[in-house]
């Protein structure tokens, strides 16, 4: 059996982790925003900007983490400009965020064929490479899976555990959640609505420059348009899959990713032959709607997402 | 409770002065509340109390004057400026995050949010000892939003407790409660200015302003117009105060029960989340009588109006309109039956703001000739409605093509009156129709129910107000969880007696008891 | 900071805030001019003139329109009754398909029986498209922005197999293209000579046809109401379900029919880059026209001189032509901000 040998290789569950690291930023990005009541439909754009930004950075001759710093400092300008418009002014969230989307998309574009305008071919940088673990990575399949990666998916997870933390355990995490489930809540206690959800915004945009990095910066070495190529808009129904937590959200950004290495993975082999390959490569889009569809009766969503909050009115 | 002159003043209000575009909504606005006193801020709907509140709070910023606490100058449009300061308030609609627990509702923006972890552990043992200390039992991991009305807002006086507010704000507190659950929060109030707070209380119904407050301050058109210690006045004069003329109570004559037009037996219905369903309700509907429905809000009231209406079907029982068994009920369905409804939320509900009053005017009928036919519109006729409309129903607009948005709530209501009755409906289901209203537009909206009575219509009347189900309801029936208690004819039973059924007592071979 | 209701907005608000949104976003514009080191003035003369300055411009803007025009008809009618379909890419190839699989010799019609019926195909096929998507959103309160997003990339391959597989001209020389469509599945040109076909004709009368709809039927009536206030729509008795999925239907249609006009009347066949975004410029189209269905022929004419202009640009200066999107997603932020600006003012407090 094919599928079963794949299931045993380590390489697979190696790719399947790999898959998974920018989708692990960007969910929990929208996570954060979605958990403060606000849809970022900015995320695929976002992440485009993110996969640029870094990539140019360290093209320009930064540091690697200095380029993190780089695509997540421009994932969070646009961020803030989808918090600008979406909180106090309260806009259609649908309408800023595709917006934010086509508005970053085409500012990266632009950019790109300012900065390299003779360019035929993308030049390379220098990515961040592997760091095995010492022994934790000589554990069977698990220990390449998980302990073989760059320290871009070591972060990833790091940063799952960061906003679980804050979410349920930080008063700061109290507040996020109180303000998607009812602003007024936090506006009669003394908090701003404003603050935390434009902060929230901010640096789940923040998160998603970074999953945007992780394509140019580790998965590849390199910046191709369409490169994102709707993986924020798969984040967004992790989002929902996950039912807006973000240790369900992190398992399934895993098993999405999982999914996908195992279609990759069945191109090459004898059912690869007979089905065309672009089925295969339908399959994270059509697995991303079934997710919404089996999740659609239980989750919870934040009562008060896509509810614009306006001071003083009832 | 007497008012100790001495006193040194908490709060100190100075020419608050907030308007709303070209309204007014408070009028150089001045008083002093003193340490231990209970001021109760008497006005009619739209006077201006909660504005003044929300001023005093820091959601609004007033456009002038100047506010002090305990001698310091209190910055404006700043609600956590005002918590530091010791002021608390109780908001009508309450403020709680239904997915967190009510611990976690209290130490909301109690702690600097930069803090790693949280302290619960000492916050459970304060509030534990806040509940006992001021009577008001609630458990601190209680989901919110799994509470009763009565439970969330000992949550939001817990709320300013934990916070150590000195000046207790409550705004309407009294609206949602049964009369034995209001003399439980009269109780509690009354240990807190033991304990020297200072309290000032919203309402609109006199009786209890004369029960609880030392003061009373009348607002009218966003004017202080009058202010008493409470010892030396009376009902009339408060009256006086706040409308400026006598309160006319409406002149409800006998009725004239006819045949029953709506038949319900042992009808039971689903609960929608945190939602009451109906348990095995059993009601009649006569023509020529107005049947109240009292009770708590949350306990089955939307069930039933959301049935009535066509928007929900029976699980089980027997549902008859007009002596049939109702078949594919819809809102239509309810419609053609001729079911007049007047819905709780006309903002949300009833009207859809962005559409003209002409289009709000045809909302139920606008697939019927004349208004269309085949699908064609014919707006001359919408137009001719909507015109017969505002003038018979007195709704003041600025005309038929301007947006329902524009309206007051008063007029809104007017409209959607309008709307229901010109299709001279058999059945009227009146869900909370005058709430928030003002007082003249509560008067033409009652005489206008009176008047389908006399009429012949079956008038069900849905209300909160007890007060408002004693004057107009020929019959009264209390709902508790989803159950119905029997039959009281008008006169036959006291407030509260009929609080007692409200919490939930008498009812027949149930464990009656409401959390 | 709070926003409160402007009762009577006048005229300074209502033209004078969308004209500074406009005139932000030809300042942005100029801008980036600079960042590419040109002479803004030069490169927003260029886009002018590119965009309108010669027959050939004016034809080709003409041309760009019409897609446009159906896809920000298929954006404005959904987006009136709150139903966020960003999938009018994917119903525009699904009506491309099926025109090129009706009308490659499959049914040997005279051109007056053809047309109509690969107009229908076309529109059959768009509405199919989203019918999905609204059924998940009405039965099981699915999302429909991320599924009808997410169609867009299955779709895509689900064209790119077909083009590769049996639907590939063997007269391709390689290339993922379909045969040509025959003669009588063309759409003529309105002028002989001139290069600019009947899509355009059919476009205007589709956003005439969808204004009467909007203004004078009960239906038009249902898909505001629903779209302004869903509860009170069904407490009125709309059926809101079969309002949903009706505007599905006339949406996915009209992007479909964007298909049809693609390939009938400008392309020929069916390829990979047949629309490059039509589906998405569509949104853009509908919301700078405020989603009044006349207005989208306006914006579409101004969002496609946009990119025929600063095609012709990029070509004569240094500057990308991505600068049209740029400026439209500007525009577009701009522009409802501007909108929500002349019924609301900031006030302190």
């Amino acid at each position: 059996m094919e599928i079963l040998d794949i299931l045993i290789s380590a390489s697979f569950w190696a790719a399947a982790v790999r898959i998974a690291s920018p989708l692990i930023f960007a969910t929990l990005g929208e996570l954060i925003c979605e958990r403060a009541g606000v849809l970022n439909l900015g995320i695929e754009g976002i992440m485009v900007v993110g996969a640029f930004a870094g990539w140019m950075a360290v093209y320009s001759g930064a540091d690697l983490w200095v380029g993190v710093g780089v695509a997540m400092a421009a994932g969070m300008l646009f961020g803030l400009l989808h918090a600008i418009l979406s909180v106090p002014f309260g806009l259609s969230q649908h309408v800023v965020g595709l917006g934010i989307t086509l508005l970053a998309t085409a500012s990266t574009y632009f950019a790109y064929r300012v900065a390299l305008p003779q360019v035929t071919n993308p030049p390379r940088i220098e990515a961040f490479k592997e760091l095995p673990i010492p022994v934790l990575s000589d554990i069977p399949i698990v220990g390449q899976a998980l302990f073989a990666q760059t320290p871009l998916t070591y972060l990833a997870f790091v940063t799952a555990a960061v906003v679980a933390f804050v979410l349920y355990r930080t008063p700061l995490g109290l507040a996020v959640r109180a303000v998607g489930e009812n602003p007024h809540s936090v506006e009669a206690q003394g908090l701003s609505v404003t603050a935390l959800r434009m902060g929230a915004v901010v640096v789940g945009s923040g998160l998603m420059g970074v999953g945007g990095a992780f394509l140019t910066m580790s998965a590849f070495n390199s910046f191709f348009f369409e490169m994102v190529n709707g993986r924020g808009w798969i984040c967004i129904a992790l989002v929902v899959f996950g039912a807006w937590k973000p240790g369900k959200a992190l398992l399934g950004a895993l098993l999405f990713a999982a999914f996908d290495a195992m279609q990759i993975r069945l191109q090459q082999t004898s059912l690869g032959a007979d089905i065309p390959y672009q089925i295969f490569l339908m399959m994270p889009y059509l697995l991303s709607i079934l997710a919404l569809v089996v999740m659609s009766r239980r989750a919870e969503v934040p009562a008060a997402l896509m509810v614009p909050f306006n001071r003083g009115e009832r | 409770m007497p008012t100790d002159p001495g006193a040194r003043a908490v709060l100190r209000l100075r020419n608050i002065t907030k308007r709303f575009g070209p309204l007014t909504a408070n009028d150089a606005i001045t008083f002093d509340l003193h340490e231990g006193e209970v001021i109760a801020l008497l006005g009619e709907n739209g006077a201006g109390k909660t504005t003044l509140m929300n001023i005093l709070f820091g959601h609004y910023t007033a456009d002038a004057g100047d506010i002090e606490v305990f001698g310091h100058a209190l910055p404006p449009g700043n609600p956590r400026a005002a918590l530091e300061a010791g002021v608390g308030m109780v908001h009508q609609h309450f403020t709680l995050a239904d997915n967190l627990s009510v611990l976690d509702n209290i130490i909301l923006g109690t702690e600097p949010l930069w803090r790693l972890g949280t302290g619960r552990a000492a916050a459970r043992a304060r509030i534990e000892q806040l509940s006992r200390d001021f009577g008001l039992a609630v458990h601190p991991d209680a989901r919110a939003g799994a509470l009763s009305v009565g439970e969330r807002q000992r949550v939001e006086i817990l709320k300013a407790l934990y916070r150590d507010a000195r000046i207790l704000i409550l705004d309407e507190p009294t609206a949602v409660l049964t009369p034995q659950e209001t003399d439980d929060l009269f109780a509690t109030l009354r240990k807190a200015v033991a304990r020297g707070l200072s309290i000032i209380f919203i309402s609109h119904k006199m009786h209890e302003v004369l029960a609880i407050s030392s003061r009373v301050l009348v607002l009218r058109h966003g004017k202080l117009v009058g202010e008493a210690a409470t010892a030396d006045t009376d009902r009339h004069q408060l009256a006086h105060l706040m409308v400026g003329s006598e309160i006319v109570a409406p002149e409800v004559g006998g009725a004239a029960p006819g045949a029953v037009l709506m038949r319900l037996r042992e009808v039971s219905t689903t609960p929608v989340g945190n939602a009451v369903g109906l348990r095995s309700l059993s009601l009649d509907l006569r023509a020529g009588q107005i049947t109240g429905l009292a009770g708590v809000s949350g306990n089955g009231q939307a069930a039933l109006a959301d049935l009535i209406a066509g928007e929900t079907v029976p699980d089980s029982g027997v549902f008859e309109v007009a002596g049939e068994g109702v078949g594919a009920w819809t809102p239509r369905a309810a419609l053609d039956a001729r079911i007049g409804r007047i819905p709780e939320d006309r903002h949300r509900t009833g009207t859809i703001s962005d559409f003209t009053l002409s289009e709000n005017a045809v909302l139920e009928a606008y697939e019927k000739e004349p208004f269309s036919r085949r699908g064609w519109f014919d707006w001359t006729a919408v137009d001719r409605h909507t015109r017969a409309i505002i003038e018979r129903y007195d709704v003041r607009c600025p005309g038929p093509d301007a947006r329902i948005r524009l309206l007051s709530g008063g007029n809104m209501q007017k409209l959607i009156l309008g709307r229901a009755l010109e299709a001279e409906p058999k059945i009227i289901l009146a869900v909370q129709p005058v709430r928030g209203l003002d007082i003249g537009a509560v008067t033409y909206v009652q005489n206008r129910l009176i008047e389908a009575r006399d009429a012949g219509a079956a008038v069900l009347l849905i209300s909160e107000d007890l007060d408002e189900i004693l004057t107009l309801a020929d019959v009264i029936h209390v709902i508790s969880e989803g159950r119905l208690s029997p039959a009281f004819a008008r006169g036959t039973k006291t407030p509260a007696e009929l609080g007692v059924w409200m919490a939930g007592q008498g009812f027949d071979g149930e464990d009656s008891h409401a959390a | 900071m709070r926003l409160e209701p402007v009762a009577d907005p006048g005229w300074s608000r209502t033209l004078g805030l969308p004209a500074l949104a406009l005139g932000g976003t030809v300042a942005i514009a100029m801008a980036l001019a600079l960042v590419a080191g040109s002479n803004p003035l030069a490169v927003l003369g260029l886009i002018v003139k590119g965009a309108v300055g010669s027959k050939f411009a004016l034809l080709e803007t003409l041309n760009r329109a019409t897609p446009l025009i159906f896809t920000g008809l298929a954006v404005a009618v959904a987006f009136r009754a709150k139903l966020w379909n960003i999938g009018a890419e994917a119903q525009l190839y699904m009506g491309a398909l099926l025109a090129v699989v009706l009308g490659t010799g499959l049914l040997p019609l005279p051109a007056a029986l053809l047309l109509p019926i690969l107009m229908l195909a076309a529109i059959a096929g768009g509405a199919l498209m989203l019918l999905g998507p609204a059924f998940l959103k009405t039965r099981l309160g699915v999302d429909e922005v991320v599924t009808t997003l997410l169609l867009n990339f299955v779709m895509i391959l689900f064209v790119s197999m077909l083009l590769e597989g049996p639907l590939k001209d063997p007269m391709g020389m390689g290339w993922p293209k379909s045969e040509r469509l025959v003669a009588e599945a063309r759409l003529p040109r309105i002028v002989d000579g001139l290069r600019l076909h009947w899509g355009f004709g059919l476009a205007l009368i589709c956003a005439l046809l969808v204004w009467v709809m909007q203004t004078r039927t009960t239906l038009g009536y249902e898909i505001r109401a629903v779209g302004l206030n869903q509860r009170a729509a069904a407490f009125a008795g709309i059926p809101v379900t079969k309002v949903v999925i009706k505007t599905a239907l006339i949406s996915g249609g009209l992007a479909g029919l964007a298909g049809f006009s693609e390939v009938a009347g400008l392309k020929g066949s069916l390829t990979l880059d047949l629309s490059p975004g039509f589906g998405y410029t569509g949104i853009i189209v509908a919301m700078l026209a405020l989603l009044n269905p006349l207005g989208v022929v306006v914006s579409a004419l101004f969002v496609a001189g946009v990119f025929v202009g600063a095609d012709s640009m990029s070509r004569a200066a240094a500057v990308p032509t991505y600068i049209a999107d740029i400026l439209l997603a500007t525009a577009l932020l701009l522009m409802v901000l501007a909108i929500m600006l002349t019924r609301f003012r900031v006030v302190r407090g």
